[in-house]
């Protein structure tokens, strides 16, 4: 059971990221890109972490594509709507990725509430996943946080403005 | 006798249709309360004539929202514009699966915990889906190919992110406090004194941040009228309107309970039952909520912009290294 719902979720994950990277509007492609997440949140959560099921959902569809959707609008990269063929042979992918995820979800639900059949029972509460995180691994932790912060500070400097009249913020 | 799991779902399934039922009409009268008190605050009635004090308003208003053209702009995105509205009030309706809106119930000799599913990360599910409901409006503004509703949803989605950071941050002082992220434990670990009392900034913080998540005024800037219309909604018509309205007020009261929840100490209380303490303190935020749209004017975009980066997220940030430094101490 769980290694079905597994090759499902994978399948769909992969499927998701592919048609997203052919598409032309950016648009677009983020909603792919965003159901890829959902897939990979939940092949998280079937292995018994859900708290890292709930980061993936919360940090990459919910802030790292929505700042990539403000992009897209603010420099008002995708093409003029031009309607080619009708519009819901065109969603036709996402509605079966969504329908699939959907039932994954019911999937994973029932095989939750019985006795747990085949879904592996380890599970890593939120607590022993922090101990984990920040006591055994807290070097590895704090080195990538580091990178990020120079990451940050390089990307200021890249982006930093010629010092000209004060101009007031956007 | 029935078998057990019959008997779980019946009350699963009374229990799914009584917040349902509760968070529909709740919100209906919800708009018909701020029009009735917004008129009071400025010298009028507000609506009176439908029904006895116009009680059956918002009935009149769903059957008026029904019956109007239902428009979609020639050149936008049909399948985006048409899911878009469906999305806003969807994240905002199954939001409330986690929130503890009572002490456990005994029924037919079985503990019912009066929450849909309390989840041990129910905080970060109540996260994950207001971050998501962003998308709602995003690609409902984008999809209306109007320059207004694209501007209107540029401005949402810079918004929701500023303050969904200062949101984030100023609720992990609560979970330090209460050493889960499980909402009905937060709850029980208030049952002396509410966190709004032990820890004021991050209450206040979170407030501020939950009224600029809610898009209302001072923080309306995403449909600020005077300047882009209506901003993401501008060319939505009829129920397509209906949901993104329904699930602004849906989202009011689940941004208040969440406050209850956080920092008002949930369903305790004395002498009241639990559940009456908990809907009387929703209520009260949700006033505050009709109240300051009432009183303040609208920020300008930059404003809201400093005020999100430059003031609520360093002072989340320091309370969180304090609070944090204080238990570690009271630990000893």
């Amino acid at each position: 059971m769980a290694a079905i719902l597994f090759y499902i979720l994978s399948a769909v994950a992969l499927g998701a990221t592919l048609i997203c990277v052919t598409r032309r509007n950016p648009v677009h492609a983020v909603i792919y890109l965003v159901h890829a997440f959902f897939a990979l949140a939940m092949i998280f959560y079937l292995f018994g972490a859900p708290l890292v099921a709930a980061w993936e959902v919360i940090i990459y569809a919910g802030a790292i594509m929505v700042l990539f959707m403000f992009i897209i609008m603010m420099l008002e990269l995708a093409p003029d709507q031009t309607t080619e063929g009708p519009g819901w042979k065109r969603w036709l992918p996402v509605l079966l990725l969504s329908g699939t995820l959907v039932v994954c979800t019911l999937l994973l639900m029932f095989a939750d509430a019985e006795t747990a059949s085949g879904v592996p029972r380890y599970y890593a509460s939120p607590r022993t996943f922090g101990y984990a995180l920040f006591k055994e691994y807290a070097l590895a932790v704090e080195i990538v946080s580091f990178q990020l912060l120079f990451a940050a500070v390089g990307a200021f400097y890249v982006g930093r403005r010629e010092k000209r009249k004060p101009r007031r913020a956007p | 006798m029935m078998p057990d799991w019959i008997i779980t779902a019946i009350l699963v399934a009374i229990k799914l249709g009584f917040v349902l039922a509760l968070l529909l009409t709740g919100a209906a009268y919800l708009v018909l309360a701020e029009r009735k008190l917004l008129g009071r605050m400025q010298l009028r009635y507000g609506p009176n004539r439908v029904g006895p004090f116009g009680l059956m308003q918002p009935l009149a208003d769903a059957v008026k929202l029904l019956m109007k053209e239902d428009f979609i702009p020639a050149q936008g995105d049909k399948v985006l514009f048409f899911i878009a509205p469906g999305i806003a009030a969807v994240t905002a309706l199954i939001t409330f699966a986690v929130i503890p809106f009572g002490p456990p119930l005994r029924l037919f000799g079985r503990e019912m915990p009066l929450v849909v599913c309390d989840l041990n990360i129910g905080l970060l599910y109540f996260l994950g889906l207001s971050s998501l409901a962003v998308y709602g409006i995003a690609l409902g503004g984008w999809a209306s190919n109007s320059k207004y509703a694209l501007l209107g949803s540029i401005r949402a989605l810079a918004q929701l992110i500023s303050y969904e950071l200062s949101m984030g941050l100023s609720i992990v002082p609560v979970v330090l406090m209460a050493r889960s992220f499980s909402l009905t434990e937060i709850v029980n670990a208030q049952t002396h004194i509410p966190f709004a009392l032990l820890n004021p900034p991050a209450f206040l913080v979170f407030l501020i941040s939950v009224l600029a998540e809610s898009k209302r005024t001072p923080f309306d800037i995403p449909e600020a009228e005077n300047e882009i219309v209506a901003g993401f909604h501008t060319e939505y018509s009829g129920m397509r309107f209906g949901m993104f309205f329904v699930g602004e007020y849906i989202n009011v009261i689940i941004l208040s309970s969440m406050v209850t929840v956080l920092f008002l100490g949930g369903w305790h209380g004395p002498l009241l039952p639990g559940i009456v303490w908990f809907f009387g303190k929703v209520m009260l935020i949700a006033f505050l909520f009709i109240w300051t749209r009432g009183t303040l004017p609208r920020f300008r975009y930059d404003q809201l912009m400093h005020f999100g980066w430059k003031v609520l997220v360093p002072i989340a940030l320091l309370n969180v290294v304090v609070t944090g430094a204080i238990l570690l101490l009271l630990q000893g």
